[in-house]
């Protein structure tokens, strides 16, 4: 049996399930347009309370990985094999500071008693509950795709350490940078919806 | 007399059976990355759960019989009717024709000799064995087996006692497999097609898998989320879905059916496709129309995925909505009108074979044009007031489904298993088993149409006694439909062991599964063919 090998293929494949994630975000993003026009004014009160600070740090913290994670796909197509790894690291860490940042984001709401179903919560009006709800659910959701991509940057620095991703086939490492990029673009619509919004 | 030229034997020359990979035994199948093998072992788990389904919905119609209580409680009752709705549905229709002859086929199809992704594909086996075990596991665990019905609605998911996380779970699982074949199948059509097989030389299976694929990709996502919520609104009460927080529950009524409605398609575009790959076989004719069957298939997926709210005419959603849905709900009906058309154009002046395929294939014609009729019934805002949640709907989407989706099923049995199998079933067999199925599926879903027109209300464990007539006759039609049915997979068992070996052409087809040996060789083609005529060109050469 010949081994078969489709760049292109391998791309297309990539994209369309890009596309389904978007489409999993987007049923949450209908939901949070839906429920800002029914409680505007709750959402108002409820998005002030977010720290505006931590939130700015993290997306510059997510966009500078996805630089570092466009140049290590750059770097292996020259065949630096070795500056692509320490970008790809970089992106890594990055990656661990933003759900370090968000652990302790999240842990003080906690500390407030502000997470769903808690009981300081569901005194206040609904609007505020709903929309603590969805954040919860999408900050959330989106967390679980940084760990993911964590994942699979690991997976990454050992194929690029045992040289199965070199400077011809290198499609994995795009391939992942594309996740890597839609993970970063999700953030980029978060981040005003709940911080800056207000 | 090959169309194309294949040279003898394959690659190893031997059938994709008797090949020999990396591992052996049971092995070589549940870690075979061969599309023909995945094909087939999705086909032994899915007549699995079709039978546990079967089953299910004979004890229902048993239990309905005669007013009051029968053979069980009103709460296995709901169980029951859920489960045959979960397992049905999310283990068998959806799934289905694209995992079982689409994978076997739709590489042999094109000229091609495996999927994109072979290991992804093996994947999706796994992930849907994953999610079906996760199903069984809920009946057993919490609170017991879901009784919401196979919709999961808010609140009453998010009240009642029983194990509805682990099943929204086990459906969200099976879901990932659903997007995973997608994906596979949108990249196979566009990359591996053999030189010389354009867009419009495609065999009209592969279209409707390629509009499904779509489907597939860009609608389950939603009702995975939906799902995940549902999931999360039990374990930590975010509350998006329920209104003592805030939470809107027709909300979840639209997210569920902005997949679910598309669901449909997923279900009946494949079964199409297989409707276009007999009529011209057993008619020695082209297809009539090709262009506009082939692009019917994609107005289908796209109209289809925004007539979702005509589920929800009564739930309270605005008029305007419902007008609007009404509307686009009347259009997905013209690309459904020009296939059945153009079907009974290519067998008119056919030199007609009534073979067993084909016979299954005008039954679906008969029975899909009963159901799409009866569905612009439900698609008009006034009737469907009185309609709405009766037997009508159940009707309805049986006669959709298993009229549907159902009868093609058998059909595409009847018509591949020479090729996946290399034995011929008994046709004479097949001819009565026929006769069971239609008699028993009308008789017992006929009556239904009845009862609901007359105001018999859906998912009722007890009815009044004016109804128990047809009740009655409804469940001695699902008797004469188990029979047809345990003779039709007997019929074929019979075959699998003890059949005849079969040609490698029985119909004299003209499409590339049929050049090649019974059962095809491991990859299929020696050498990849070049192919210079449409796929119903049935000219010798």
């Amino acid at each position: 049996m010949q081994t078969y090998k489709d760049y292109t293929g391998s791309k297309i494949g990539m994209w369309l399930f890009l596309l389904s994630e978007i489409l999993l975000f987007g049923g949450l993003f209908i939901l949070y347009s839906t429920y800002r026009y029914k409680f505007p004014a709750d959402f108002h009160l409820a998005a002030g309370e977010l720290n505006r600070i931590v939130g700015t740090f993290n997306t510059l913290i997510l966009l500078t990985s996805s630089l570092t994670m466009a140049l290590s796909i750059s770097s292996i197509q020259k065949g630096n094999r070795k500056i692509s790894m320490i970008l790809v690291m970089a992106t890594l860490l990055l990656g661990l500071v933003f759900l370090l940042n968000k652990y302790f984001e999240w842990a003080t709401k906690l500390h407030h008693g502000v997470y769903p179903n808690s009981p300081t919560l569901l005194e206040r009006n609904k609007g505020e509950v709903l929309f603590y709800g969805l954040y919860y659910a999408m900050t959330g959701l989106h967390g679980l795709h940084v760990l993911v991509g964590l994942c699979l940057l690991a997976g990454l620095c050992v194929l690029i350490h045992k040289e199965k991703i070199n400077r011809t086939s290198f499609v994995m490492l795009e391939n992942s940078g594309l996740y890597w990029h839609l993970v970063d673009i999700i953030w980029i619509f978060l981040f005003p919806l709940f911080y800056l919004i207000t | 007399m090959p169309i194309y030229e294949v040279t003898e034997g394959s690659s190893s020359g031997t059938s994709f059976y008797e090949y020999q990979g990396r591992y052996h035994g049971i092995f070589s199948w549940i870690f075979s990355t061969d599309h023909k093998r995945i094909g087939i072992l999705y086909l032994a788990a899915i007549m699995v759960f079709f039978s546990i389904a079967v089953v299910l919905g004979f004890l229902m119609r048993l239990e309905l019989i005669a007013p009051g209580p029968t053979i069980m409680k009103p709460q296995t009752y709901n169980a029951i009717f859920t489960l045959h709705g979960v397992i049905m549905l999310f283990l068998f229709v959806i799934p289905g024709i694209p995992v079982i002859f689409g994978n076997f086929f739709l590489p042999i199809q094109i000229g091609a000799r495996d999927v994109a992704f072979p290991r992804v594909n093996l994947l999706s086996w796994w992930v849907y064995m994953t999610g079906a075990a996760l199903v069984i596991l809920s009946l057993f665990t919490g609170g017991g087996p879901i009784d919401t019905g196979w919709t999961f609605y808010a609140p009453y998911s998010l009240r009642t006692t029983v194990n509805v996380p682990l099943a929204v779970f086990a459906v969200f699982v099976l879901g990932f497999s659903s997007i995973l074949t997608g994906i596979n199948f949108v990249t196979t059509t566009h990359r591996l097609r053999a030189p010389g097989m354009t867009w419009f030389r495609l065999p009209l299976f592969v279209w409707s898998l390629y509009a499904t694929a779509w489907v597939q990709i860009l609608a389950t996502p939603v009702v995975g989320i939906t799902l995940l919520l549902t999931l999360m609104e039990r374990m930590v009460g975010v509350g998006v879905f329920d209104p003592a927080k805030g939470g809107d529950p027709i909300l979840y009524q639209h997210l569920f059916w902005i997949y679910s409605h598309p669901a449909v398609y997923i279900m009946i575009l494949p079964a199409m496709g297989v409707i276009s790959e007999i009529i011209p076989v057993f008619s020695r004719k082209t297809i009539f129309g090709y262009k506009a069957v082939a692009f019917s298939s994609i107005a289908i997926a796209l109209v289809g995925s925004f007539v979702w709210g005509h589920h929800m005419f009564v739930s309270g959603q605005s008029d305007l909505a419902s007008v609007i849905f009404s509307l686009l709900t009347f259009l997905v009906a013209i690309p459904s009108a020009v296939k059945v058309f153009n079907w009974v154009a290519t067998l008119y002046k056919g030199s007609i074979e009534l073979a067993p395929p084909l016979l299954f294939a005008l039954t679906f014609i008969f029975l899909f044009a009963i159901g799409g009729l009866m569905g612009l019934f439900q698609g008009a805002l006034a009737t469907d007031v009185h309609l709405h949640d009766t037997y009508w709907v159940v009707a309805h989407f049986h006669y959709v489904i298993f009229g549907g989706m159902g009868f093609t099923f058998f059909g595409s049995f009847l018509y591949w298993f020479p090729k996946m199998f290399g034995r011929m079933y008994r046709k004479r067999i097949s001819y009565i088993s026929w006769f069971f199925l239609f008699i028993g599926f009308n008789t017992l879903y006929f009556s239904m149409v009845i009862l609901g027109w007359e105001g018999m209300p859906r998912r009722y464990y007890d009815y009044l006694p004016q109804f128990h007539t047809l009740h009655l006759i409804s469940t001695i039609g699902s008797w004469i439909l188990i029979a047809g049915l345990i003779l039709f997979f007997g019929n074929l068992l019979h075959a699998l062991f003890r059949g005849e070996k079969g040609e490698d052409n029985p119909w004299r087809a003209a499409t590339l599964e049929w050049q090649i040996p019974s059962p095809p060789p491991t990859e299929n083609f020696e050498k990849i063919p070049t192919v210079d005529r449409g796929p119903y060109d049935f000219r010798e050469k």
